[in-house]
């Protein structure tokens, strides 16, 4: 499939995911002076967006994303968000992690599915970048760091053609396919039905450069129109309003990829369906080699390039919960079925000395609460020792 | 009219590609075969005329040891003289098998020499065109592969060059069908009425079509330039080309000479697949608006000019049509697949 789709899907998530902890953030804001110590405040909030952020945005993991590279599959995505959520102050245990990424997974599936021409994924990608901005808009220097993101988007993707996006369209739905996590924000709004699966409207504008349906005209040998007839198409659009900007700065028109947890809202983040679809899922997924090697070694230049400062001093670690209550989080970790495949795989490698250091030190970043048992296949350098535990 | 007839189920759900659906009538036993690609895999099975599912087969795109499963592009049944062949295209080559995909006859292995690393490696568009089955790639080349009418001797014969961009389709028909008195050749500047009958059409990425002339050396003989949006699925009848493309739009041409004869706002999103009934002149167009359209193609006796009609549209509720087939000669009934369904769709007209 397509060698450019990873920026894009990284970048979007990346979105949602910020979107999705602003959100849970605000609401269990304790204003500054009335805050225990292990409460959240307006300024941790500020706090936890700007680490996520500047993570998110460094130059040398950027450099590496925007490599050409496939698609990495949804459990070697997820440990990049895993990383990158616990580049801050900030802690999620296992359930609510699981949550926060089928959020931003069913969302960006959302967003896709409905683009209007398969180049408005770009659209939705700068509509994600430009609200990145306003949580950050008070520092400049990180305010930089995104539009320097932006400006390479535009360079890597300003000059493909239709059918170049159509395959980016088509490769990110392939990442998509299959997960049908019921989303209440979505089934409130009518736009997922109660299977899961998301509503496609027949009204409305066409995309820009599409005709409205209905229109047949005919020509002779000389090109010359002799007929003009009209048919009943069964959709109710309208003509395309106007095209939205692919500037560093515009009118993106498409509201897709906007922050739809906006704060007059009563946040409703509740999914279901999860364990039943993942372990289905995981079911079809059980290859002989799940995590590619080539995969891996991917995966590991990319995490590279990603630069996580720990928390200094003794401080705790705030835990957000992306459940309504603590009981609800219990009940959901219990719930999981054992065989999800959400652990974070520990990777030791042995051959390659250099590599070995700075995968060593970034793995031990991570907290990682289970071992995960992959049998090792051997003559692999980087992929094969999984703990036999 | 069409009413829903009961759907087939499918072990995986369908990918989203276009043309994602291939379908191979056996009116003599009985049976309809249909081939859907889910991604590293594509899944056949055979259904009785009641649509009942009597055999499935799973078959997988070959993979290097130690790197992802490669993606399946497409699959699709050729109709040869003398034999069947299922044919699979991926971004690692080529596979052919007998028709009930049991044994691999032959594998071809894609050359990426010359691809920049930020160039996917994949063949799309499959054909079969006399005994030769025709093969599109990333690069715009366009394989044809000579079959023989029995065994695995099958050899690489030509490599059409036409297209600067990714081939998405392929269509052909047979010349005798399109002009069985040989009238078409009179009064154009051909050298005999055989040079002119084109049967076969590419299309690629750009929206660019290249109208082809069969035979142990292919004769292009027309090319009838894109307009920005993508070429997604054409097809051949009578010597006209039938084109959908990335903006719903479907338009027909005169093969031999490349006139554009009709231009219709069809869809209000992608065109991902077009079928015909040959005996009838039907078109079927489907797209990722989730309609279904069927047309009726005809050509003016009097003026020989092209004409075309709307006959039904059918909606599929939610459902981001990938393939489409008539299932049927007389295009009475149709299959329809859809991104992210497990079943096929099953239409017949009342």
């Amino acid at each position: 499939m397509s060698m450019r789709t990873l920026p894009l899907l990284f970048l979007n998530l990346g979105g949602e995911m910020l979107y999705i902890l602003d959100q849970r953030l605000r609401a269990q804001n304790i204003p500054g002076d009335k805050a225990r110590r292990d409460e959240w405040t307006e300024v941790d909030r500020k706090r936890v967006l700007h680490d996520i952020i500047s993570t998110m945005f460094n130059k040398n993991f950027i450099e590496e994303l925007f490599k050409p590279q496939e698609l990495y599959s949804k459990k070697a995505l997820r440990t990049i968000y895993d990383r990158l959520a616990h580049a801050s102050i900030m802690r999620l245990n296992q359930a609510s992690m699981d949550k926060l990424y089928d959020l931003m997974t069913m969302a960006l599936k959302y967003q896709v599915l409905l683009c209007p021409r398969p180049k408005d994924v770009l659209l939705v990608t700068f509509n994600h970048l430009d609200a990145i901005k306003g949580f950050i808009r008070d520092n400049p220097a990180l305010v930089h760091l995104v539009d320097e993101t932006s400006q390479q988007l535009i360079e890597a993707y300003g000059g493909l053609s239709a059918g170049e996006f159509q395959l980016i369209r088509q490769t990110l739905l392939t990442f998509f396919q299959d997960l049908h996590i019921r989303v209440s924000i979505f089934l409130k709004d009518k736009v997922q039905n109660s299977n899961g699966r998301f509503v496609l409207p027949v009204s409305g504008p066409v995309p820009w450069e599409t005709e409205v349906p209905g229109l047949i005209r005919m020509f002779d040998h000389k090109g010359k129109e002799v007929k003009r007839t009209e048919f009943r198409h069964g959709g109710n659009y309208i003509a395309a309003l106007k095209e939205g900007s692919f500037e560093l700065y515009g009118d993106r028109v498409l509201k897709l990829g906007t922050n739809m947890y906006s704060a007059n809202r009563p946040v409703e983040t509740h999914t279901s369906g999860a364990s039943k679809n993942l372990a289905s899922q995981s079911q079809q997924s059980i290859a002989p080699n799940p995590l590619a090697k080539e995969e891996l070694n991917f995966l590991a230049k990319l995490m590279g390039g990603m630069e996580i400062r720990k928390p200094s001093g003794p401080e705790p670690g705030f835990r957000l919960n992306l459940f309504t209550t603590d009981e609800e989080e219990e009940q959901a970790a219990l719930t999981r079925p054992e065989e999800l495949p959400h652990e974070v795989v520990n990777i030791q490698a042995t051959q390659d000395q250099q590599r070995n250091q700075e995968l060593a030190r970034i793995m031990g970043e991570f907290e990682v609460t289970d071992q995960p048992r992959w049998s090792a296949s051997k003559g692999d350098d980087l992929l094969a020792m999984m703990d036999e535990l | 009219m069409f009413r829903r007839e009961r759907s087939i189920p499918l072990r995986g759900s369908a990918a989203a590609l276009c043309n994602n659906l291939s379908v191979l009538q056996l009116p003599v036993h009985n049976l309809t075969h249909f081939g859907v690609v889910h991604g590293p895999s594509a899944q056949l099975v055979s259904a009785a005329p009641e649509g009942v599912p009597l055999a499935q087969r799973q078959l997988h795109a070959k993979e290097r040891a130690g790197v992802s499963l490669p993606l399946i592009t497409q699959v699709h049944w050729c109709v040869l003289p003398f034999r069947i062949l299922l044919v699979l295209t991926s971004h690692r080559g080529i596979q052919m098998y007998e028709s009930d995909g049991s044994v691999m006859v032959y594998w071809h292995a894609l050359d990426s020499g010359d691809a920049s690393p930020v160039q996917a490696v994949f063949a799309r568009g499959i054909a079969s065109s006399g005994h030769f089955i025709c093969v599109g790639t990333w690069s715009g080349r366009v394989l044809v592969f000579d079959v023989p009418a029995k065994g695995p001797n099958i050899v690489l014969s030509e490599e059409l060059a036409g297209h600067l961009t990714s081939v998405t389709d392929i269509a052909s028909e047979h010349a005798q069908e399109q002009d069985p008195a040989g009238e078409k050749g009179k009064g154009s500047l051909c050298l005999s009425p055989q040079d002119c009958i084109a049967d076969m059409v590419t299309a690629d990425d750009s929206g660019l079509l290249c109208v082809w002339r069969s035979g142990p050396e292919f004769k292009l003989l027309t090319r009838i330039p894109g307009f920005g949006a993508p070429c997604t699925s054409v097809q051949l009848w009578q010597g006209i080309v039938a084109a959908g493309y990335g903006n719903g739009q479907l338009c027909l041409y005169e093969a031999s000479t490349g006139t554009l004869h009709a231009q219709i706002n069809a869809h209000a999103r992608a065109i991902c697949a077009l079928d015909l009934a040959p005996m009838v002149g039907k078109l079927l167009s489907a797209a990722e608006d989730t309609f279904v359209h069927i047309w009726k193609l005809n050509r003016n006796l009097k003026n020989g000019c092209i004409e075309v009609e709307h006959c039904h549209g059918e909606c599929v509720p939610d459902t981001q049509v990938c393939g489409a087939r008539f299932c049927d000669p007389s295009g009475s009934s149709l299959a329809v697949t859809g991104y992210d369904l497990a079943e096929i769709l099953r239409f017949s007209s009342v």
